[in-house]
């Protein structure tokens, strides 16, 4: 079934999604010991004007700007009940 | 605040740091062969200090690690050197702080890994990390009575069994377990590798000599590799993501929570960084800062120790001890005890006004820092500084540069860029008025009406807009963007604050005291051999003709090179109309900074982009400053 990816800046205030693409660069490694990374889950806590967001992972909450928030690549955790599941 | 999970260098400016560390190993600091080497390792502010602070007692020995800015303690504790590294989240050489750890750690024999209990999803990565190296590895879980308060409990004995390490308990607040640190030091073991990243490491240890630098090349550290004559390896992230899943299946297994926590805490974290709360938060944080700093501080305390302490005892004091030995009129006595003197004013003005005021903002700083609101206020204006090329980091800076410029631009070391640093200290040479002057400026602009107020207000404010939003536009690169963890909100420690507050100012004045006093020797020697004069005589027709000012106010300008607070005082002394206090002010305050930021810029950014800064606060100042004048004269 295809999924429908969405950018991380645009995920409604509470929702739960999981990563489907963070891009290269140095953030990325950041964000992998953070374990934000592809497959795994995060809440979206907080998304302010502009494009900050704050989101949840493992009970931590992390602040990402704009422009790296554009560029993570998130699809709704359970569209249809299973789907995304691990 | 944890800044360093946002520093993102620019690649070449780390390159240059990498190529002056040919050889890791070699650190320079004398290690001492007969005696073991303990590391003390963590997540930044986990409480690694006070577990140094308690082995070595008091005699630490605080240098800068060779050829970096970042501080390295050192103490001894019973046949053991310790040493206390910078707090880091990982060793992937993306800073210096990860730089030096990385190497520190290479050395050690014994590394006592420091955890926050409240955060062992994120600081076990770390851990974890440490016991892939091979290292000895002790783990104290601190702040373990804090763990208990959130109804959260931590199988150690389990936590043990998975890592392969011994863990040890300990509370930074009351010092409990504190007591088994000789133990944790005896008993580090080598902990528990996966299997088949064992095997891996192995293939490379003929090469290598050690599993701890096998481990580093795998994971792509490029110096490490170097050193080596080997290629970097290529899946950092493969064996990040496994290393990662590994604590996440380690963490379901040993917490468990005894009660849910929604408290009020939680919800005060979340009203800082939405914007229909937290603004109004933020202007109720700044207002009390402004109570303690601005009224208490600048105002009464400094009022007593500069005019008492300064001014009354201590120059009368040694005017009198230097004019025993030299006769005082002559040229040696005025660069020593003059109007500028190295040792009346200079000394004043360091200990009676700078030292409290450093200590003021420092402690605010600690205070929201400690509280977790520090970085929830930078993720709130974070979208506002990316339109001047920043990201919402910058704001400490920013806020210290309102203290003092000076040891804002040394702050500005923490941002995660060469683009970002070199647009900040811009911003603060030319548009952030230090507490100091600030003080200077409202008393003159409570004389001159509410309207001078306002288009004084606005005329910065409009510079300091402008000034970013064009750097940003014209400077080539990009700037990075926000990557912060948000700790929990809670009510700070109080030693923890103090302890904080006491070593940053005691570093800041030990940084800065010797730009002050070089500053003052410029000055005395400008003054005694008539520069000073010449550069006032330069400055008349400017300030007359084009700003419309006195002639004395080209002296207050002058005057503004050795003190910013000196430039606007001198402007007490003669009679302007209101808008010609808003134009003084207002190119006074965009003048060049005083000469001890001068030299720290000078230091921090290089002569050439210094020169450049320093210049354009010259033509910026006089060209805003003029325009002004004629609008409103």
């Amino acid at each position: 079934m295809k999924t429908e990816t969405i950018r991380l800046h645009t995920v409604p205030k509470g929702s739960r999604v999981y990563v489907v693409h963070v891009p290269e660069g140095r953030a990325r490694t950041q964000l992998v010991r953070l374990g934000i990374h592809k497959g795994e889950f995060i809440r979206c806590l907080e998304r302010l004007p502009g494009g900050t967001v704050v989101i949840e992972k493992n009970r931590r909450e992390i602040a990402l700007g704009a422009t790296l928030a554009k560029g993570i690549l998130v699809a709704f955790a359970a569209a249809d009940g299973q789907k995304g599941r691990k | 605040m944890d800044h360093r999970e946002s520093t993102n260098s620019s690649p070449t400016a780390r390159g240059m740091h990498i190529e002056s560390h040919p050889h890791p190993g070699d650190t320079g600091i004398g290690l001492d062969p007969l005696r073991p080497t303990v590391a003390l390792v963590g997540n930044p502010n986990v409480g690694k200090s006070l577990v140094f602070n308690y082995l070595s007692g008091l005699y630490a020995d605080v240098s800068n690690y060779p050829g970096t800015t970042v501080e390295l303690s050192k103490g001894r504790y019973a046949s053991y050197d310790v040493y206390d590294t910078p707090g880091v989240y990982g060793l992937s050489s993306l800073s210096e702080e990860e730089n030096v750890t990385r190497d520190l750690v290479l050395r050690a024999d014994i590394v006592l890994n420091v955890v926050d209990s409240i955060h062992l999803e994120r600081d076990l990565f770390l851990t974890q990390q440490l016991i892939d190296m091979g290292k000895k590895v002790s783990l104290i879980l601190n702040f373990e009575d804090e763990l208990l308060s959130q109804g959260v409990v931590v199988d150690t004995i389990l936590l043990s069994s998975y890592l392969g390490v011994p863990v040890f308990q300990t509370s930074a607040v009351t010092r409990a377990g504190f007591d088994q640190l000789d133990e944790a030091i005896r008993s580090a073991r080598v902990g528990n590798q996966d299997r088949d990243l064992h095997r891996r490491l192995h293939e490379l240890l003929s090469t290598t000599g050690s599993e701890a630098e096998a481990l580093l090349i795998l994971e792509g550290d490029e110096t490490i590799a170097r050193k080596h004559g080997v290629s970097p390896g290529t899946d950092r992230e493969g064996l990040y993501i496994e290393r990662r899943n590994r604590i996440n299946l380690i963490i379901t297994a040993i917490l468990s929570e005894t009660r849910p926590h929604a408290r009020i805490a939680t919800m005060l974290g979340r009203w800082a960084i939405n914007p229909l709360t937290g603004f109004p938060m933020l202007l109720a944080a700044l207002y009390l800062v402004y109570l303690f700093v601005g009224k208490l501080v600048a105002q009464q305390l400094v009022g007593f120790s500069e005019a008492t302490l300064g001014h009354g005892l201590w120059e009368p004091w040694i005017r009198g001890v230097i004019f025993r030995v030299i006769p005082s009129h002559s040229w040696v006595a005025t660069i020593l005890v003059g109007e500028f003197g190295v040792l009346s004013m200079t000394v004043t003005y360091l200990l009676f006004l700078l030292l409290p005021l450093v200590i003021a903002f420092y402690l605010s700083l600690a205070l929201m820092e400690d509280s977790g609101y520090l970085p929830r206020l930078a993720t709130l204006v974070d979208r506002s500084l990316n339109a001047l090329g920043l990201n919402g980091s910058a704001i400490i800076p920013l806020i210290l540069g309102f203290g003092c410029v000076t040891m804002a631009t040394i702050t500005t070391r923490l941002l995660g860029s060469e683009r970002e640093k070199r647009i900040s200290t811009t911003i603060l040479q030319f548009a952030i008025p230090c507490s100091a002057q600030l003080a200077v400026v409202a008393a003159l602009l409570a004389g001159a009406g509410f309207h001078a107020m306002l288009v004084y207000s606005l005329t910065i404010l409009a510079v300091f807009v402008a000034v970013g939003t064009i750097l940003h536009r014209t400077l080539p690169g990009e700037s990075t963007a926000l990557l912060l963890d948000l700790p929990p909100m809670r009510t700070p420690r109080i030693d923890n604050v103090l302890r904080k507050t006491a070593y940053r100012s005691y570093a800041f004045m030990k940084e800065a005291t010797p730009w002050f006093f070089a500053g003052a020797l410029a000055v005395g020697i400008m003054q005694v051999t008539g520069i000073l004069v010449i550069w006032q005589e330069a400055l008349t027709p400017l300030t007359t003709n084009w700003l419309q000012l006195p002639r004395e106010a080209a002296t207050a300008f002058v005057m503004g090179l050795v003190r910013r607070d000196f430039g606007a005082a001198g402007l007490y002394a003669l009679s302007l109309t209101p808008s010609q206090i808003v134009v003084a002010l207002v190119t006074i305050t965009l003048f060049v900074p005083c000469i001890a930021s001068l030299m720290v810029m000078l230091k921090e950014r290089g002569i050439k982009e210094a020169l450049i800064v320093w210049t354009g606060t010259w033509i910026g100042a006089f060209l805003v400053g003029g325009t002004l004048s004629h609008l409103l004269m």
